[in-house]
Parts: C-alpha cells; structure tokens; sequence
C-alpha cells in the first residue's frame, strides 16, 4: 500500500513559508514552474522572495530572482525589514538577484525575435550558482515593454517549457486580471500548481488570504486561508483541522478558585479544554480570567493573556485590588500579555496572530478577554467559525483555554453572542442577580462536559482579598443573596443567641428547684428521724419501765419470803 | 553635417549562436551602415552563448538586439531587422 502512494507521490519542494507547506502537502510541485497571481499589493513578491530566500537558507537551495519591476537594491531594502539579507547572500553565492529592466522608449521591434536573450540570462545565472529555484516577478511585465504578441506568447511557453526540462522549481507571479486570474492568461501555460493570493477589505480591515486555484497530482487544501506578512515573513495558517481526531488529557488544572474547583469534582478543569465565562458587563469576567491566569503562572506554567478590550497595564492595575499581582508572572517570564484592539486586523488575521503568539510562546494556558468584542470586526457566524477553529487548535497544543464573554442581556443569558457555548467543554455564568435594592453576582455551571459538576447557584465574591463562592442562603424564604444573605445570617445568629440565653435560664430554675426539693427531702428525712427517735425513745421507756417493774415485783417477792437466802430456798423448791 | 561625420557609430549586435535571425540581422545592419554611416560605424556582435555574463549589462531580453552605444542616448532595436525604415529612425540615421 505505502509503495503505490509512493510510486504516484508527486515530488515537492518545500516553500518554508510557515503554513503554505502544510495546506500543499508539503510545497509545491519539484522541478515545475507554479503560478502565484494577485492583485498589486497582494503580497506575490513577498511570497516570491521568501521562497527563494528560505530555500537558500533553510534548504540549502540557491536560488534566482528575476525582478521584472523591482531593482535588485529597492528589493534588498523592501525585504530587510522582514530580516532576509539579500547582500549577503548574493555575497554567499546563494542566490542571484536579476533585474530585467524593459524600456519602451528605448526599444524598437523590426522583424522576427526570440527572447533566446533572456533564456541565456536565466541560464547563466542558474548555472553560476547550481540554483534549484527560480522566481520570475512579474514576468507580465514583458507584455508591456515588447508589443509583439504572439511572439511573446511562444517564447513564454517555451520559457516554462524550459524551465522543466532545467528541473528548477519556479515561482512565476502574475497580476489579477479581469475575469482571468493573471492579465495575461498565464495560467493557461503554467497549469501545475496556481496559487491565488487575495487582499480584501470588509468592514475597512483588511484581510490578505490565499487560495489553492489548482494542484495538478495532489491533494491540497481548498479553503481561503488567511496570512499574515510580518516582521517575519509571511505566515499562512491552514485553520481548519478537518479531523476531530485529537488525543486528549484527563489531567486536571485549577481554576485558581478552590470553591470553584470544588464545584467541578473539587478538581477543577480539564487541561486542553476550553472554558467559556460568560456573564452581563462587571460580574468580574476578567477577574476569573485573571485568575486562571495567576494560577496557571504560578504552577509555573506559560499563560498568554488576549486582551481585546483593556491594555495590560489596565489589567495588572485592576487586578491588584483584588489581591492577585499579575506582574511578578510577568517579570519571571511566565506571562505574556498581547493587548489588540479587535479593530486593528481582520477577523481572520487575528486568528493568525494568536497562532503566531501561541506557536512561538507555547503557553500551558490561553485566555481571551473578551470574544465578545471580535463580534465588532465580522459576523457572529464569523467569529464562531473562528473560534471553532482556534479551539480546535488549542486542543491539539493541549492549551487550556479561557473566553469570556459578554452578554447583553440578561434574560438571555442562555445564548452567548458568539453561539460558542456549544463548542466549549465548560461554562461559567457569571449572573447579576438584582434583589432588595441591591446587585448580587451568581455564578453557576452551566455545563462542564466529562465531569461531576454542582447544579448549585453560588454567590460569587469579590472582596480586596479575592475571589470566592459562597454558598447562598438557602432560608425559609428561599434562596437569599448579598446583604440579605448576611441579613439573614444575623438573623440566625441572633435567634441562636436568644435560645441559647432561654436555654440556660432554664436550667438555673430546674437546678433551682432541685435544690428547693432536695433541701424538702433533707427536712423530711430530718424530721422522719426525729419521728422514729421519739417512737424508739417510747418503746425504749416502756422497756425500761417493763423491766423496772419485773424487778421490783421480784424485789417484792424476795421480800415477802423474808430474808436475803430465800433464794437458794427458793431455788431449792 | 560635419559634426556627424566626426562621430563613429558604435554598434552592438547581440546574437545567440548562428540562427537565421541573427544572420539575417547582421546582414540588413551592415547593409544599412555601409548604406548610411560608410566609414563612420564600428560593428561588435556579441554571441551569448559564448559570453552568457553580457547579457545583464545591456539588458537584453530579445534575440537578436541591436544596441546602439554611441551616439547616446542607447537605443535598443530588436528583431532581424528587415524594415530598414524603422531602423533607421530606430537608430536615429538620416539617410544620406
């Protein structure tokens, strides 16, 4: 199986234009020439210019530039700022800059030509540094200098037939024509790989993309894909992944709010998951977000902080009031704030610029405060496409991700603006809830996919020491909040306070009254020993007195018999 | 007239190998020079294909060029040079 894909694998050169590479499946077609057309200022030149210029570094491919428009020197400053040292490698014989430079005035056409002139040029300057890549900008150029047509027409397809048979992967740039895709139809000659490059404006932003027209032998990606030209080159980001086949971490991060944790399986969120709060304007999104961003930090882990809406300084200033200092992340190198305002780029580019930031700072965590504000820069369906996708990278990166989002109304909170609810892993609503006069915040879980969550509504405090969730008050009136809640609280306390006082009095008068009826039973045992004292004392007397009496009636016997011994006498009888 | 006699014409043909283009070329130059500029021209052909490096300087595209050095300002015609007419004004000659 792996050897009939190879066999009919075309060959390709990588462009090693960050992106672009990836959406062709490697680059563009070996030793064939590909059409890159646009509009002027859609970036060709560029594209060109960095194709030969990372070849030649990265690859090790010389390679040739023929400028048609621009001189060798103005194309050296043009790209300098992109930090390509054309100098230096025309000096390293790594590429060779040719400036073919047509002047109508100068010129005269008078019978049969061939452009064999420029055959020889390209050729010498290929073999002079074994180049494998060559650029023609814009070869379209030659139809305004040159009058003869059909001559014209030949000789350029000779020209791309010869480039083949060099074996010299090409860029040939064409400018957008009307109704064709390069002015002079040059894409009926070049019909291996086209290259559509596009700068729009909607909304006055402007959004550059590019578009695969054609790929002869491959599979490519088909989509608009915006790009970015920046400080280093171009990048191309192929946004859609097309697959849901991501592996995934059942790890765990915190939310850096216990109470929070708590309610998602005291555990808190999945790391690679995206977590979307949500809540009307000042229920403390970004203080979540800030948050999270602290606790990530201090795990010693990356964080990237998306600011669309307040500039960082703002943020860090904020969030001290709240007892989380955000700068000493920043000083150690652990947090990167990247504050835009949503109007500064297209929907699209942004998407780019968060690539750009992730890919090169690879955070463990990415927060984006607020979505809410793309909405200004495209349509809803817009920005969810957008964010599917940047969630959708997040998820291969396992970057855990944190959106808030603001919602407008508060009676339906059930849908956020940017419709994202349904892609998110886990949401938070952040909820105003108005009652007695005041403003209380709620938080609930809305929903957090995979785990154990709290169906609770939770009070959600912000004081000078931070962030926490409170139990609410689940009184006989029903759920009570905010100063009712303490009212309530109060309230309980003082009913303990008056129990507990009537308790006791209590108890003192039982132990009274014991006392009271333990002092009756001592008198009453007092007075039952009296009572038996004076019943003993009688029966004591009358035996006494029994005894008494049996003695003087012997006494009075011994007497009547007369003397002492009667006794013996009497004993004798 | 006589400031133009004192000047010598300097001619560059600038040829690839030995085509019928480039002879013919040729030939319709030396025709017209001897026709117009007798004694007062100075032909170099060039052929690329031995001096590849050449061809940037003068910036040739089309083969065969015939550029016209001296006098300035450089002018450039291309082709085999068949109209005479055209070369001639191409070449800024006034016929004798």
């Amino acid at each position: 199986m792996n050897k009939v894909n190879n066999l009919y694998r075309l060959p390709k050169t990588p462009t090693g234009i960050a992106g672009l590479d990836q959406i062709t499946e490697g680059g563009i077609p070996k030793g064939r020439p590909t059409l890159v057309c646009g509009e002027a200022g859609s970036g060709k030149t560029l594209l060109s210019i960095e194709f030969i210029v990372r070849g030649a570094v990265e690859y090790n491919e010389p390679g040739v530039f023929m400028a048609f428009e621009e001189k060798a020197e103005e194309l050296e400053m043009n790209v300098a700022s992109l930090g390509f040292d054309l100098k230096g490698l025309q000096e390293e014989k790594k590429i060779r800059i040719d400036h073919v430079h047509i002047e109508m005035s100068e010129i005269e056409e008078t019978g049969e030509y061939d452009l064999d002139g420029l055959f020889i040029r390209l050729g010498h300057a290929i073999d002079s540094i074994g180049a494998k890549r060559v650029v023609l900008d814009t070869i379209e150029n030659l139809f305004s200098g040159l009058t003869n047509q059909s001559i014209l027409r030949a000789e350029l397809r000779r020209l791309f037939h010869w480039l083949k048979d060099k074996g010299v992967t090409a860029i040939i740039t064409g400018e957008r024509g009307e109704g064709h895709l390069t002015r002079q139809g040059l894409e009926e000659y070049v019909s291996d790989c086209v290259i559509l490059l596009d700068h729009r404006i909607i909304n006055q932003i402007s959004t550059r993309r590019l578009r695969i027209v054609k790929y002869r032998g491959s599979v490519h990606g088909t989509n608009e894909y915006p790009f970015l030209i920046d400080e280093d080159g171009i990048s191309v980001l192929p946004v859609t992944s097309l697959t849901l086949e991501k592996p995934v971490l059942s790890d765990r991060v915190s939310s850096g709010i216990p109470a929070l944790d708590n309610m998602l399986d005291k555990k808190g969120f999945f790391k690679g998951s995206s977590v979307l709060v949500s809540g009307t304007a000042g229920t403390g999104k970004t203080s979540i977000a800030a948050y999270f961003a602290s606790a990530t930090c201090r795990r010693g882990e990356k964080c990237i902080y998306f600011a669309f809406e307040e500039s960082p300084q703002q943020i860090v200033r904020n969030m001290r009031s709240i007892n989380v200092d955000l700068q000493q992340h920043i000083d150690k190198g652990l947090l990167k704030f990247y504050a835009a305002r949503p109007t500064m780029h297209g929907l699209e580019m942004h998407l780019v610029s968060l690539y750009k930031q992730i890919k090169r700072f690879k955070p463990a965590a990415v927060v984006l405060d607020p979505i809410t504000n793309l909405v200004t820069i495209g349509s809803v369906s817009e920005v969810k496409s957008m964010l599917i996708r940047l969630i959708d990278f997040l998820q291969e990166e396992h970057i855990t991700v944190m959106f808030t989002a603001l919602t407008l109304n508060s009676i339906v909170t059930e849908q956020t603006d940017e419709g994202v609810s349904s892609l998110v892993d886990a949401w938070l609503l952040v909820r105003d809830i108005e009652y007695n006069g005041e403003r209380n915040r709620g938080m609930y879980i809305m929903k957090s996919r995979g785990m154990k969550h709290s169906n609770q509504v939770r009070e959600f405090v912000i004081t000078d020491k931070g962030l926490d969730l409170v139990d609410v008050f689940l009184g006989p009136d029903g759920v009570l909040i905010g100063s009712a809640r303490e009212a309530e609280l109060l309230k309980e306390h003082t009913n303990e306070v008056i129990k507990s006082n009537a308790e006791s009095s209590k108890d003192r008068e039982i132990s009274r009254k014991r006392k009271v009826l333990e002092a009756k039973i001592a008198s009453l045992q007092t007075e039952f020993e009296s009572v038996e004292e004076e019943l003993n004392k009688v029966y004591v007397e009358e035996k006494l007195k029994q005894d008494i009496l049996d003695k003087n009636r012997k006494d009075l016997t011994e007497l009547r018999r007369g003397h002492a011994d009667s006794g013996e006498k009497e004993g004798n009888l | 007239m006589t400031e133009e006699k004192d000047k010598t014409w300097e001619l560059r043909l600038y040829v690839a190998g030995k085509t019928t283009k480039s002879a013919t070329a040729l030939q319709n130059l030396k025709k017209y020079c001897e026709e117009h500029l007798q004694g007062q021209y100075r032909i170099e052909v060039i052929d690329l294909l031995v001096n590849p490096q050449l061809a940037e300087g003068d910036q040739i595209l089309a083969i065969p060029t015939l550029v016209r050095k001296v006098p300035e300002p450089i002018r450039k015609i291309i082709g085999d040079l068949s109209n005479e007419e055209k070369v001639l004004v191409g070449l800024n000659i006034r016929p004798l």
